[in-house]
């Protein structure tokens, strides 16, 4: 039996499609709510960040609690910048005894670049040695080997870089996350789909499923900005000048067309098993990507 | 070797404030070499301190000023006995272990620190220090092609780059190289890559509580060195 909604979707061959809510900071939820309400029927699974840019925000464990509480298919987003093994798994059990049943294991970004700088950086683990820790819990022993009393099961995913500058370490780390029990990786932002084609002729030996990362632009500036500042985003030159060759103000509708083509191009030459739509703070503009593009789980009449 | 940096000149003077007789005590190992509180060192501080006071008010110390070779041992702070009798406070320039040592052997006498401990590092160039070694208990320097992740990654993660790497320099720090694009590519160039495909398991934090304490296992008493 799968375990969970999203992996036996993971395993249909159908082409995927996820999305992510960056929760708010504060503790009204009904922003995030909205989103949940909004998305939760359009695509396969919502991911919930965990303190995207290492700004402190509303967790993802509790945008996670909220997506089930709103009868969607959460992907809980765990970094091992804030908590060290201990707190992990007790996340982790937590998670599992209110039904969420999907992980994304990353190691987060740095302190720094956040707006906590003070704050005491954890990673007591890598996000290796975290798909490696909930494959350990899965067996009924946590990370220092003893019992546990009810074993947790998740559907496990990472992230990867195809168009990291440097690609080799990274495929070396790709390896070694698919060796650990990955079963999904949702990717760093892809805009040269060449780069995608290369990654996926590598990729293709593992089974895995890859959903391309597609972070939608509001103008130039902004690529400019994620370039400089983001960790993780290579927005290409080429991408940018497209951005800076429309009028003031039509920037977002550009960033979103640049997005369904990706989407529509990936889909049609089935480049990989699916996309995960990041839109960066701007949620609403999903569904009016998700329709222009073709994808996505219909909307019952 | 420690690498330190001299606390500024108001915060020390905060810090001597209560007290009118005051030694300025440099050291004369890591500290002489970083510039941070060896005799050179000492002695500028002693004339800054002097300067700051005649501006000043109500301030009326006096400077003793000496170096030792290392503050960090016992035996060296014997020959300041008489010294510290004369006055009401130590300004150590030595590094946090220093201060501890001085404050341990002359229970007292208060110990003020006037550096900033900064870390173990090696010296890039004139004036510039990078951090080497993270004193971690645990070296894996020979999985990582002398090159510790520990201390140059600003993760200090075990198993490959983070995606934060760009033109092989780290998220935190543009001027900052990426640890493990450096561990890559030495590890290529010794033809040892597959010491980068394997699994590192998380780290044993058990050499860490603090305070550590190290035992030697060499039997001192009995060795054959007679240098």
């Amino acid at each position: 039996m799968a375990k969970s909604l999203f992996e036996e979707k993971l395993n249909s061959g159908k082409f995927l499609v996820t999305t992510e809510i960056g929760p708010s900071k504060g503790a009204d939820t009904s922003e995030i709510v909205h989103h949940i309400e909004l998305l939760k029927d359009k695509v396969d699974a919502l991911n919930v960040t965990d303190h995207q840019s290492s700004v402190m925000r509303f967790p993802s464990l509790g945008g996670c609690l909220l997506i089930k509480e709103h009868g969607g298919e959460p992907i809980l987003q765990m970094t091992t910048r804030d908590r060290n093994r201990l707190a992990l798994q007790a996340d982790l059990l937590l998670a599992y005894s209110r039904g969420i049943r999907n992980v994304l294991c990353l190691t987060g970004d740095a302190i720094e670049v956040g707006d906590h700088k003070e704050a005491k950086p954890v990673f007591d683990l890598d996000s290796v040695q975290l798909i490696r820790m909930v494959r350990t819990m899965e067996s009924g022993k946590d990370l220092a080997g003893h019992d546990l009393n009810g074993a947790p099961e998740f559907c496990l995913g990472a992230t990867v870089h195809p168009a990291a500058d440097f690609i080799e370490p990274q495929l070396i780390k790709f390896d070694k996350k698919v060796a650990a029990g990955t079963q999904f990786f949702q990717t760093q932002g892809i805009y040269d789909l060449d780069c995608l084609r290369r990654f996926m002729q590598y990729a293709r030996q593992f089974n895995v499923k890859i959903l391309a990362g597609i972070i939608v632009l509001a103008s130039a500036r902004m690529a400019r900005y994620m370039n400089d500042n983001v960790p993780g985003v290579i927005v290409p030159q080429a991408t940018i000048n497209e951005l800076s060759s429309v009028e003031k103000g039509k920037g977002l509708q550009k960033g979103i067309e640049i997005a369904v083509q990706l989407i529509k191009t990936i889909k049609e030459e089935n480049l990989c098993h699916g996309v995960h739509i990041m839109a960066v703070g701007r949620e609403n503009i999903v569904p009016e990507i998700l329709e222009a593009a073709g994808v996505g789980v219909s909307v019952p009449a | 070797m420690i690498v330190a940096e001299q606390k500024p000149l108001d915060e020390i003077r905060r810090t001597i404030a209560p007290y009118e007789k005051i030694l300025i005590l440099g050291c004369g190992t890591c500290m002489t070499v970083c510039n941070a509180g060896g005799e050179k060192e000492v002695s500028v501080l002693h004339s800054a301190l002097k300067v700051a006071q005649t501006r000043g008010r109500n301030e009326a110390h006096s400077f003793l000023e000496y170096t030792v070779k290392r503050q960090c041992e016992f035996e060296f702070l014997d020959m300041l006995v008489d010294k510290v009798k004369e006055v009401d406070a130590i300004l150590s320039l030595g590094c946090g272990v220093g201060v501890q040592v001085l404050a341990e052997r002359f229970s007292d006498t208060p110990t003020l620190p006037g550096v900033n401990t900064s870390f173990m590092g090696a010296s890039k160039e004139w004036g510039v220090w990078d951090e080497r070694c993270a004193a971690c208990g645990e070296c894996r320097l020979a999985e990582t092609a002398g090159i510790c992740p520990i201390t140059r990654c600003a993760k200090g993660i075990l198993n490959g780059p983070c995606a934060g790497s760009k033109n092989g320099k780290c998220e935190v720090n543009k001027d900052t190289d990426c640890a493990w694009i450096l561990i890559y590519e030495r590890l290529e160039r010794l033809g040892q890559l597959e010491k980068m495909r394997r699994y590192y398991p998380p780290r044993n934090f058990c050499p860490i509580p603090r305070p550590r304490r190290l035992v030697s296992k060499v039997d001192i008493n009995l060795g054959g060195n007679d240098g």
